[in-house]
């Protein structure tokens, strides 16, 4: 193309870019980076892939179920362009860890999954004067900006505050259109190529809003807040914090297992309960549309939102054991229940993913 | 009328509403009748102090109220009002990576 040339080529093949993330939007930008031919593509990912994945990170396929996501990235974009340097990080990016990861890099581009972590990038950018490409997705909506770049705003100007745990679901808990992260992730690709050759209009100051279910792009101006203590004029944040304690969750090292709270019940023990005829009730705190998927016989559907309102229907001096699709909302519905005087309660280990991995493997996950 | 434009993460909280039509002569008064129509929205949106929490941004058409006047911007019809929070996708905070 004559606006890009031998000229942005090379320029292509001499930028570093750090994709964070090699999920949902680092999909996209690993096919897209490496057929664009950047030099040299850095992926930090920790995680292995799961079948729930493919619905959505279609940069791993069936085969690929039980690898490292790095492992399983690089292969396909290997394939795509051999001549890329690949460069895994397989680590949760930390505080500890950021500044001198991303120092290699010239361009990073946020494909994370959790708050913590988006604070960690954009913070780690600032200090290093180093652009963020950012992208983020819920649902059927998704967000797309290039923070920290060119005296533009970073994330802290936009939101100085991370939302409370729990109040903003995830795409394991709240869904998400498999293709959403594919269009997001596309416009992340376009804005760090945009970057690399320096044409056309970069997302800088603007935040791209995504409607895929009425197929609408909007655009809100973003101002750098003169106030930002990463990045303004007076600045309190000189280097990098705890994100997680700065976000309000109990701290976690890489790869999470459901905290063991005392007051959890094996899926394998719930099953022998409900052969065995036990007295208890079994509640599944999830929503309608995941009850349709899958279901555990004998549970009965209270949503956890709904709780509050039902939690008459519920004997307090019954046995209960709730369970959710992991363990999480699950482990919510147990403290409600607990403070609202009821004696025994427990909550299902794992989910109902637990139970089609322990007990029942024909019950679909999701 | 202003037409408020509510975000997927705030739904569940707005009966389940994409948009809502509200008077107000400000911003302010706009949101106030959209708390006082959903009051678990206010939790969400507002602290104890009554102020708006930042992890959810307010813009007037397309411009962030923080420049603006605040809650105090004029609003004339056919404006719009959007909420905008924070969203990372992913993994639930805090527990099992899925």
């Amino acid at each position: 193309m004559p606006e890009v040339g031998m000229e942005g080529q090379l320029k292509l093949k001499q930028a570093r870019v750090l994709l964070v993330g090699a999920g949902g939007l680092g999909a996209p930008l690993g096919l897209y980076l490496a057929a664009a031919g950047i030099g040299k593509i850095g992926l930090v990912d920790f995680d292995v892939v799961d079948f729930t994945n493919l619905q959505r990170q279609v940069i791993h396929g069936t085969k690929d179920v039980g690898k490292k996501k790095l492992d399983s990235a690089f292969e396909t974009m290997r394939d795509i362009n051999p001549f890329v340097e690949l460069v895994g990080h397989e680590t949760a990016l930390s505080s500890d860890n950021a500044m001198e990861i991303f120092s290699g890099y010239d361009i990073i581009v946020d494909g994370t999954d959790n708050f913590p972590t988006r604070y960690l990038v954009n913070d780690a950018c600032v200090l290093l004067n180093k652009p963020n490409v950012y992208g983020s997705i819920f649902r059927f909506e998704g967000q797309a900006t290039v923070f920290a770049y060119e005296g533009g705003p970073c994330y802290r100007c936009l939101y100085p505050e991370p939302p409370p745990p729990g109040l903003v679901p995830s795409c394991a808990e709240g869904g998400v259109l498999g293709i959403l992260p594919g269009v997001i992730g596309l416009i992340q690709a376009t804005e760090t190529v945009k970057l690399i050759l320096g044409i056309g209009e970069p997302l800088v100051g603007r935040l791209m809003l995504y409607d895929a279910l009425n197929m609408k792009f909007r655009e809100l101006k973003l101002r750098k807040n003169p106030e930002c203590p990463v990045c303004g004029d007076h600045r309190t944040v000189t280097k990098l914090i705890d994100y997680v304690q700065f976000c309000g969750v109990p701290h976690q090292e890489g790869p999470v297992e459901p905290v063991a709270a005392s007051g959890d019940i094996e899926p394998t023990e719930v099953k022998t309960k409900l052969d065995r005829g036990d007295k208890f009730t079994l509640i599944d705190v999830r929503e309608p549309h995941e009850f349709q998927i899958c279901r555990i016989t004998g549970s009965t559907l209270i949503p956890l939102g709904e709780l509050p309102k039902r939690v008459g229907e519920l004997d307090k001096n019954a046995e209960i054991v709730a369970h959710c699709k992991s363990g999480a909302r699950s482990a919510k519905a147990v403290d409600f229940l607990k403070q609202a005087g009821f004696k025994s309660v427990r909550n299902m280990k794992g989910g109902i993913l637990a139970w089609s991995d322990k007990v029942d493997p024909s019950v679909p996950k999701y | 009328m202003a037409r408020i434009l509510i975000p997927t993460p705030l739904r569940q909280f707005a009966e389940k509403n994409d948009t809502v039509d509200l008077p107000g002569a400000t911003v302010g008064e706009a949101l106030s009748a959209l708390t006082t129509r959903f009051p678990d929205l206010k939790k969400n949106l507002y602290n104890d102090e009554g102020k708006l929490r930042s992890f959810v941004n307010v813009y007037l058409n397309d411009e962030d109220i923080r420049y603006m006047n605040k809650e105090a911007t004029a609003l004339s019809d056919s404006d719009t009002i959007s909420i905008v929070p924070s969203i990372a996708g992913g993994a639930f905070m805090g527990v099992n990576r899925v």
